[in-house]
């Protein structure tokens, strides 16, 4: 109750604060020799007021104050401590503080870490910045307040979504959001940048830091949500595309091509109009996810709640941010100007262009998957969903030539001076060719196309592991990183290529027998726990070798709310994993098993964390040198 | 020229994009397919599970005959649990049993069939859900009543003993 009334009111303050700051912006801009300090202390105590804000509702949380709408709608008195916590974010209006907090946070830090720069430009990126952080103070308090009451004060809360009860999914919503927040940091600094006419080989290396964490945590945000899908939703995949893993991989999309534009940029001075236009596509779409997400146009396990008028307050919001910048893009930035020199054909810049238009098409065919749907019901009332398959036509063939140019082009400047290297790459290509078609052999289905791309992807492979040994220390960062997305590759590859299902109906004590796996039903057993009760089924699988492992999956009845969920038992091991869930069968005694060996499963999340361990380093190598 | 005109293009664009959007808001998210009893059977190609040939749905459905569509999964327990009644519908020699296959794969649909045993004359393979869009479907299992190729009647979820008694009946 009072925790309501102080969150409600912290909120309001740190709106007016958010107006105070655009007042003296203006000022301060007009005659701008030092850095108002006053401008310094408002965003702190706007941070601050929503710090505030997010303990008194993480607090309702805790202690469980049902007169707060918020917690009522989704947490519960059995509720594990944890995941009361958790509950904070695991909902609409909670995830919108988050945002918040997240915004108000990043502006503090960018300002405090700016110190050097022009006055400016710092004042107009907290003006840009201001103008999303009000904007989001005001939808939040206008159509998703937190701290709404209910009274008469309800006992007992409606609890949260069980397949939300994880711990994956407990970290996942934060470091999305400092992934998409840290965008509109960029955002933001670039529109400044581009209205001073300061994008520059300097502004390069300052916002490159900002790209890099954005850019590794939206990488571990991801990952954490396709952990989350393979262990929690029992479906036995990693990536469904979505809608909503749809608009977490579009930012990622627009944000890796972002990371090589301003690598560019910040040795040569290219590429400018590709780096402002991808800062405020990053952001943009960050926000239309949102946008999709929120207002329920789009249904997924993420639609919090459908109510169009948040629906249309971001509609609204998004496309003013959309028209501003186009105005500030076309109106003050001055492209000729800017490149005055034109580059070679055969040189690292060219390949980073080439594969960013690449990089272009995989993220348009990203967005006509996930918007067509709706264009196509307002224009003809026709609903359909795109699926993988669409997906997968379009994506896969132009992955072969991406990943050659991303093997070859971090060697371009050498391959006309240095001709034991041209060796080398034309050695490894061969040895990559005969690899794959070793391996594929065995498979008749599309020999071809999986030949050709798993060549592709073990000569990157190949390429970036011989670098570790012949280059060192030098280019550390990309070369872990690329030797992490040819891994990746691989692995999803392989993945899909030998994965094998088995599904069946067990009864307790009977066993079931193919010529490469035998699963025994050894037992069954109940257990209650806190907030749900379980049924525990113990297996004993049985491969060609004789090799018995023991799995027990789990049925999960949850009381508040009555849900029943199936916990997948996944034995995990270097090369494959053992994946069994079972599902119960109304009315008779006996489950359905599934049964799957899924290889190379912990490669793909190995080689996603090493992709975002290589940005780390590039991260901090700059500090370093500093 | 060229200048002047790319700002132009680029903002009448996200004025579109802003309109299908607001459009789509105003659209009910919820999708409720609309019951089709009384309507002609939808005309659709399709491809079948067990033979490598595209059908028409007019091959499909003869004239005074009665039929009843199924629309089903491998991965799908509630149809496992009404595969018994259809087994049993199968051997009615007044009705034809059709399956459609819905997002599943060949080799699990086969598994399941090989497993429970196959009631349906023809099988389509829908791996992608659009011929149950067609038929208006909400999920699965889900089956319908055909003459005349006419749709008779609908049933949403899986078939029962009484529903099953129904269509024994009514196809007397």
């Amino acid at each position: 109750m009072l925790y309501s009334v102080i969150g409600n009111y912290s909120l309001l303050l740190g709106l007016f604060f958010g107006l105070v700051l655009f007042y003296l912006s203006v000022i301060n801009f007009r005659n701008s020799q030092v850095l108002d300090t006053k401008i310094l202390s408002f965003t702190f105590l706007q941070f601050f007021l929503v710090v505030i804000s997010f303990l008194c509702l993480v607090l309702s949380f805790v202690v469980s104050d049902f007169s707060n709408e918020t917690v009522f709608n989704n947490s519960h008195t059995t509720k594990p401590i944890f995941y009361k916590i958790a509950g904070t974010w695991g909902n609409h209006e909670g995830s919108l503080l988050l945002w918040l907090l997240v915004l108000t946070l990043f502006i503090l830090i960018f300002l405090v870490k700016t110190k050097n720069q022009p006055i400016k430009y710092r004042i107009l990126t907290l003006v840009f910045q201001q103008i999303i952080i009000v904007g989001f103070f005001v939808f939040l308090i206008k159509t998703s307040n937190p701290f709404n009451h209910i009274y008469p004060v309800p006992t007992e809360g409606l609890g949260l979504n069980p397949i939300l009860q994880d711990p994956a999914l407990v970290i996942h919503p934060p470091i999305l959001y400092l992934g998409y927040v840290g965008s509109s940091i960029i955002f933001s600094s670039a529109l400044a940048a581009t209205s001073l006419n300061l994008v520059s080989k300097k502004w390069a290396s300052h916002i490159k830091k900002w790209v890099l964490s954005s850019w590794v945590f939206l990488t571990l945000g991801i990952l954490l949500g396709s952990i989350w899908a393979y262990y929690e939703l029992g479906w036995g995949g990693f990536w469904f595309w979505d809608p909503v893993e749809n608009v977490s991989l579009m930012p990622w999309l627009a944000l890796t091509t972002l990371l090589h534009c301003v690598l560019v940029l910040e040795k040569k001075l290219i590429l400018t109009s590709w780096v402002i236009i991808l800062s405020i596509s990053t952001f943009a779409l960050s926000m239309s996810g949102t946008f999709l997400v929120r207002s329920g146009i789009l249904n997924s396990v993420h639609t919090f709640a459908n109510d169009p008028e948040r629906g249309l307050f971001i509609l609204i919001f998004l496309f003013s941010l959309i028209f501003l910048s186009l105005f500030i893009f076309f109106f003050f930035h001055n492209p000729s100007k800017n490149n005055p020199s034109s580059f070679s054909l055969l040189s690292k810049e060219t390949a980073i262009i080439i594969n960013n238009w690449f990089m272009m098409y995989f993220l348009s065919v990203v967005l006509i998957g996930t918007i067509y749907p709706i264009f196509l019901d307002v224009l003809s009332s026709q609903k359909i969903s795109v699926g993988p398959p669409f997906y997968h036509k379009l994506i896969i063939p132009f992955l072969i030539p991406f990943l050659l140019i991303m093997a070859i082009g971090p060697k371009l400047k050498w391959i006309k001076s240095n001709l034991e290297d041209k060796i080398y790459l034309i050695a490894l290509l061969v040895v990559s060719i005969l690899l794959s078609i070793l391996i594929v052999k065995n498979f008749s289905s599309n020999f071809l196309i999986n030949t050709i791309l798993i060549s592709s992807a073990f000569y990157l492979f190949f390429i970036t592991l011989r670098d570790f040994f012949s280059k060192g220390f030098k280019n550390l960062a990309q070369n872990t990183a690329h030797f992490g997305f040819s891994l990746l590759i691989l692995s999803i590859l392989f993945n899909n290529l030998f994965s094998t299902e088995t599904i069946t109906n067990l009864k307790v004590g009977e066993t079931f027998e193919n010529s490469k796996t035998k699963i025994i039903f050894e037992n069954i057993s109940q257990k209650e726990e806190k907030n749900y009760k379980s049924i525990i089924a113990e297996f004993t699988i049985q491969d060609s070798k004789g090799k018995m492992e023991n799995l027990s999956p789990e049925l999960r009845i949850y009381n508040q709310p009555n849900i029943v969920t199936s916990e997948a038992d996944i034995k995990t091991t270097l090369l494959s994993d053992k994946f069994i869930v079972i599902n119960l069968v109304p009315n008779q005694e006996f489950f359905n098993v599934r049964y799957q060996v899924k290889p190379f499963m912990l490669w793909i999340w190995i080689s996603v964390i090493l992709i975002s361990v290589g940005g780390l380093m590039s991260f901090l190598k700059k500090e370093y040198e500093k | 020229m060229k200048n002047k005109l790319l700002p132009i293009i680029i903002t009448s664009l996200f004025i579109i994009i802003f309109i299908f959007f607001y459009k789509g808001l105003q659209n009910s998210n919820i999708y409720t397919p609309e019951t089709k009893i009384n309507i002609k059977v939808p005309s659709f190609d399709a491809e079948l599970l067990y033979e490598k040939k595209l059908i028409n749905s007019s091959e499909l459905f003869q004239v005074d005959k009665f039929y009843l569509l199924n629309i089903w999964s491998s991965w799908c327990v509630p149809c496992r649990q009404e595969h018994p009644l259809l087994m049993s519908l199968g051997k009615n020699k007044n009705l034809e049993l059709i399956g459609i296959n819905y997002k599943d794969t060949k080799i699990n649909a086969k598994n399941f069939l090989a497993e429970l045993g196959n009631p349906f004359k023809k099988i389509i393979f829908d791996d992608r859900g659009i011929n149950a869009i067609e038929w208006g479907a909400y999920g699965v299992p889900e089956s319908y009543l055909i003459k005349n190729g006419i749709i008779i009647k609908k049933y949403i979820g899986p078939l029962n003993k009484t529903l099953f008694n129904e269509i024994n009946f009514l196809v007397k």
